[in-house]
């Protein structure tokens, strides 16, 4: 690990103008569970460090239930889950937060964080995709708001711009009759990294008995976490049978275009592709159908 | 109540079976407990020295390159660097095969891994090292080495490097063929078999024949401590060396040879261990350490090891291509057998496929068989002893074998292992006579067990299937070497036991417990030491399950010559004649006096000269051992993955001095069995470049992924250990694969044939079935 420069910043106005400053060469701190790993192991080199975990507002977590949820940029993985409000409304979201990495990680690692390390793999993106998540920009400009499904373009790339920050993530209060879900598969039961991802989620008509919409996203079996919105619009103003479903799926996996990796398979990721996303609307529907 | 033979000078040849001890399979806690659970206990890297220098190894960029020139001068030049060593700096070996622990090592090819000569031969091959002020100085002077390589073409799997036209890996290499020398270049080192009766009358005897071949990954030992040595070449020419490693002996015996000196001039302090399954019975670290202190003024030089390090340099065991053939008539006996292992030695000669040819068949009694073995070099780290080494892979094979040759003849797979199973006087594949052994008690306890007599549990939803296998192991535990011990009665009667065996697994408690056992005292009344190698006599390493066995006899005739001691001085503090002093179960009386042992000590002091005893032995033992694994697994046919829901591992443990550690091993040895068979192996590019070099993408299963392992302990005294001690460590890997294949089969119909059974593993034979 090579020397760096360590800023901590009090305002977002200060870790902006770092930024702005330094470019490519700066890279921000909250948690630090992807970027330290990098560091140490030699993947990314950076010469300054700008700690945002003493700024306020990225700090902050708050749930309305008229106006939703916000989660500062560095409000840890924990703090999530230790709510029992969020996880109550929010359970789609829950199922991601709680199995990022093990029980240390989750003490330290951020939403945030998963978003701007940009992993195609990422565990949080695709269930922020489906509850249709909003991130807050904070640049020298002022700020801007991007819908999560258009934050990452590529592999450890985003559209944040230099001296750009994301401040937050929005996400709206839950639909009466709706329900998510995030599934992903690993070979073993923690400590793993997704083979594939899959979230869902599902608003129904107050019987509940016909799907009024519905989005579907996959994980690392794109260059990015993948909105499959094709594959929710075939869901609309159907009944949630399996055969609904089995089409759902059958357009996810269509659209995946998996890589071989030490990972997994193409074929394994395409097939997977389909099971996830038949388990995680299922899930979803169950989940829509019992908080109705 | 304990008697010790005062007259038996040589092991028994009779067990003390049926007789009740006192200390032996009690669970008294462990001497090194308190120092481990409150994190005072020292290991490898623990240590710290005044002046202390850190080192970082270059490791290669490339499986397989001639090393064109190296340069150092912009290492040496950046301010904090103190040392750089590279190949020149270690004296030339002449190609000489000598016999180290319980392999062989020919010594220009340790010290060709240790630091790379003429060329690298896999990803991660150690090139030159650096000793610096500080880690990050060491870190950024190996990117400042220059190092100009022609890259030559890759072989990584066995199957590459066997092919007539494939790169040779070492141009000196000539098969030894049934013990003859080749005379064309290869990459096969060695070609060994095993060969009796008439296979063609037995095949044609049989009712029902399976041949199948099985592919095996590369897979690592795992174990939780990286690899670290410091060490300082004093002024005076002699050099200290602090590791962690499974036997300070051997690792001095291994670095006086590569640094060409006599081994009284090296010192070896054995650290506290973290793990080492057979893989720290070779050195890597030590004689560069020991050059770097030379170089940098003689100050001492800490190397210690990154996960990547440890995974892309050091000792994984090999894959492999084992087939098997098997034939069974009608009643399920096995009428003949065939086997052909190629192992995957790694960069240099010395596979476990000797040992492999030997596990395949031998918990069976067979007329008809033969076993050819393959050792073949590949540009993967040179491979070191892992558990039982080359078992597990070739079990996986037979006993996915035998398990479908007893379900095509409709005989119970338990059944079948009984009706085959070797017994006292059968003739091993290997040779041997088959001594005593419970291998056919622990079937019929896996048979009896509540796990083969509950029926398996429904799947937890629709998609997942169950199903139970099982599978047996044997092993060929090493119950030689040489063992020594001191011990030492203090005046309160308190006992030093100095030991040099090193302990990964229990091994001080447990000679402790049987000191304590033949003076009559308590655990807690002995104290263990483990001690450096100019304070014990030699020691072999703490492999080959061979320490609770062979120490053990070396600490109970130490205890006898003590009891010896004990009665002359008890003769003349009563002044009666010796022949009239009785020792029995830790009391010492002639007539009408008694005195306890610690009594006894006590009032001798300390002025009348200590009573110290120290006894050397190599014995020439036996050991085998057995064991029979159960599993239930539920497998998600839309995912393919494995869950295991229920294990138990039923193993002749001999005498189990200490219960909870021989359970301990039992488990330890199916978790990695378990891991082995589901999810490690190693992920190599075109170009032989290790893709998943950490414990990331590297998957050893976590506490998570296995199931409370029920460990079923059958006790046969072993007739060659005066308490009928057996090593208990390895045997436990070797069923796992072979029982969890079995399982899968059961469950879904898939026969696996290939290793890791990974969830994409499982995937695609199941579509290529359909």
């Amino acid at each position: 690990m090579q020397a760096f420069e360590y800023i901590p910043s009090a305002t977002i106005e200060e870790a902006v103008t770092i930024l702005a400053k330094e470019g490519d060469q700066a890279r921000i701190l909250s948690g630090g569970t992807d970027l330290l790993v990098q560091m140490r192991e030699g993947r990314r080199r950076v010469s300054t460090v700008v700690d945002i975990k003493h700024i306020p507002e990225v700090n902050q977590l708050s749930y309305d239930p008229r106006k939703g949820l916000d989660i500062g940029a560095a409000v840890p993985c924990y703090r999530l889950y230790g709510d029992p409000a969020i996880c109550a409304v929010y359970p789609g979201l829950i199922d991601a937060a709680a199995l990022i990495g093990g029980v240390q990680i989750q003490g330290r690692a951020t939403l945030g964080g998963n978003l701007c390390n940009a992993s195609p793999a990422a565990d949080s993106i695709p269930a922020l995709i489906v509850l249709r998540a909003i991130c807050v920009i904070a640049g020298s400009a002022g700020r801007r708001e991007v819908p999560v499904e258009d934050f990452c373009t590529a592999p450890g790339r985003t559209v944040l711009q230099r001296g750009e920050l994301l401040v937050s993530l929005h996400l709206p209060p839950p639909l009466p009759n709706s329900g998510a879900a995030y599934l992903r598969f690993t070979p073993r039961n923690e400590m793993d990294i997704a083979v594939v991802g899959a979230g869902a989620s599902v608003i129904l008509d107050d019987g509940g008995k016909t799907i009024l919409s519905a989005r579907i996203a996959l994980g690392a079996v794109a260059p990015r976490p993948l909105f499959v919105p094709a594959a929710g619009q075939a869901l609309a103003g159907r009944q949630p049978s399996p055969e609904a479903i089995e089409e759902a799926a059958r357009i996810a996996q269509t659209a995946a275009t998996p890589i071989t990796d030490m990972r997994g398979s193409a074929a394994q990721r395409t097939h997977l592709s389909a099971v996830l996303t038949r388990r995680a609307l299922a899930k979803a529907i169950e989940r829509a159908q019992t908080r109705r | 109540m304990t008697t010790i033979e005062l007259e038996q000078s040589v092991v028994a040849d009779t067990p003390q079976t049926g007789k009740q001890y006192d200390v032996i399979g009690t669970r008294p806690i462990r001497h090194d407990g308190y120092d481990k659970v409150t994190g005072r206990a020292l290991y490898g890297a623990d240590i710290r020295l005044n002046d202390m220098l850190y080192g970082k190894v270059l490791r290669s960029p490339h499986a397989h390159a001639r090393i064109l020139s190296i340069d150092t001068s912009r290492a040496l030049a950046l301010p904090g660097v103190k040392a750089i060593v590279t190949t020149t700096d270690l004296p030339s070996l002449e190609s000489v095969v000598s016999r180290v622990g319980e392999g062989a090592v020919n010594w220009r090819y340790l010290s060709n891994n240790i630091l790379a000569n003429d060329k690298v031969l896999y990803h991660g091959h150690a090139v030159a090292a650096v000793a610096a002020t500080s880690m990050s100085i060491a870190e950024e002077a190996i990117s400042l080495i220059q190092v100009e390589y022609e890259l030559l073409p890759v072989v990584t799997t066995v199957q590459q490097a066997v092919q007539p036209d494939a790169p040779i890996l070492l141009e000196e290499l000539r098969t030894s063929e049934l013990g003859a020398k080749g005379e064309a270049m290869t990459n096969i080192a060695s070609h060994d078999q095993f060969l009796r009766g008439d296979l063609e009358r037995g095949f044609a005897e049989a009712t029902a024949i399976v041949e199948r071949e099985f592919i095996t990954s590369t897979v690592h030992q795992g174990y939780i401590e990286p690899h670290s040595a410091t060490a300082i070449w004093g002024t005076d020419g002699l050099i200290t060396i602090w590791t962690s490693t499974q036997g300070a002996h051997d690792a001095r015996r291994q670095a006086a040879e590569v640094l060409q000196l006599p081994v009284s001039r090296i010192k070896v302090v054995p650290m506290e261990i973290g793990g080492g399954f057979g893989g720290k019975t070779v050195i890597y670290l030590e004689p560069v350490a020991a050059l770097l202190s030379q170089k940098s003024g003689n100050r001492p030089v800490q190397l210690t090891m990154t996960r990547w390090d440890v995974l892309a340099g050091t000792g994984p065991t090999s894959g492999s291509v084992i087939k098997v053939k098997m034939g069974a008539d009608k009643k399920g006996r096995i009428t003949a057998a065939q086997a052909s292992l190629t192992y995957a030695a790694g960069a240099y000669p010395g596979s476990p496929v000797g040992a492999a040819m030997a596990v395949i068949f031998n918990p069976y009694n067979l007329e008809n068989v033969q076993v050819d073995g393959y050792d073949v070099v590949t540009n993967t780290p040179r491979a070191a002893a892992y558990r039982a080494p080359g078992g597990t892979n070739a079990a996986f094979a037979s006993e996915s074998v035998i398990d479908e040759l007893a379900s095509r003849l409709g005989i119970d797979p338990l059944q079948i292992r009984h009706i085959n199973g070797a017994k006292e006087g059968d003739r091993r594949v290997d040779g041997p006579l088959v001594r005593r052994i419970g291998y056919l008690e622990t079937v019929e306890k896996a048979q009896a067990s509540a796990h083969y007599q509950s029926p398996l549990p429904a799947p937890s939803s629709p998609g997942r299937k169950v199903g139970r296998g099982v599978a047996s192991g044997w092993w060929g535990n090493w119950p030689g070497g040489t063992s020594s011990v001191s011990v030492v009665v203090n005046n309160d009667g308190a006992v030093t036991l100095i030991e040099g065996s090193t302990d990964i697994g229990g091994s001080r408690v447990a000679m402790a417990m049987q000191l304590a056992e033949t003076l009559g005292l308590q655990a807690s009344d002995i104290k263990p030491l483990v001690v450096d190698t100019d304070s014990v006599g030699y020691n072999d390493v703490t492999a080959g399950s061979r320490t609770t066995y062979a120490t053990g006899i070396a600490v109970y005739k130490a205890g006898l010559r003590i009891i010896d001691l004990m009665r002359e001085r008890a003769a003349e503090f009563w002044d009666v004649d010796i022949s009239t002093v009785q020792f029995d179960n830790g009391v010492i009386s002639a007539r009408d006096r008694r005195l306890s042992f610690k009594e006894l000590a006590r009032s001798l002091g300390d002025g009348n000269g200590n009573i110290v005893a120290s006894v050397s032995i190599s014995p020439n033992g036996d050991g085998v051992a057995l064991a029979t694994h159960i599993v239930d697994v539920e497998v998600d046919t839309g995912t393919g993955k494995v869950q295991i829901l229920r294990y138990t591992a039923i193993q002749d443990v001999g005498t189990a001095i200490h219960p909870a550690y021989v359970e301990g091993q039992m488990q330890g040895g199916a978790a990695q069995g378990i891991g082995w068979a589901l999810n490690e192996e190693y992920v190599y590019d075109q170009q032989g470049h290790l893709l998943n070099g950490s414990m990331l993408d590297y998957r050893i299963p976590t506490a998570l992924d296995l199931p409370m392992i029920d460990a079923i302990m059958v006790e046969t005294p072993n007739p060659t250990h005066p308490f009928g001690v057996r090593g208990v460590g390895e045997v436990p890997i070797v069923p796992p694969a072979g029982a969890i294949a079995n399982a899968i089969h059961n469950a879904i119909g898939v026969r696996m044939e290939v290793l890791p059974m990974s969830p994409r593993r499982v995937l695609e034979a199941m579509w290529a079935q359909k």
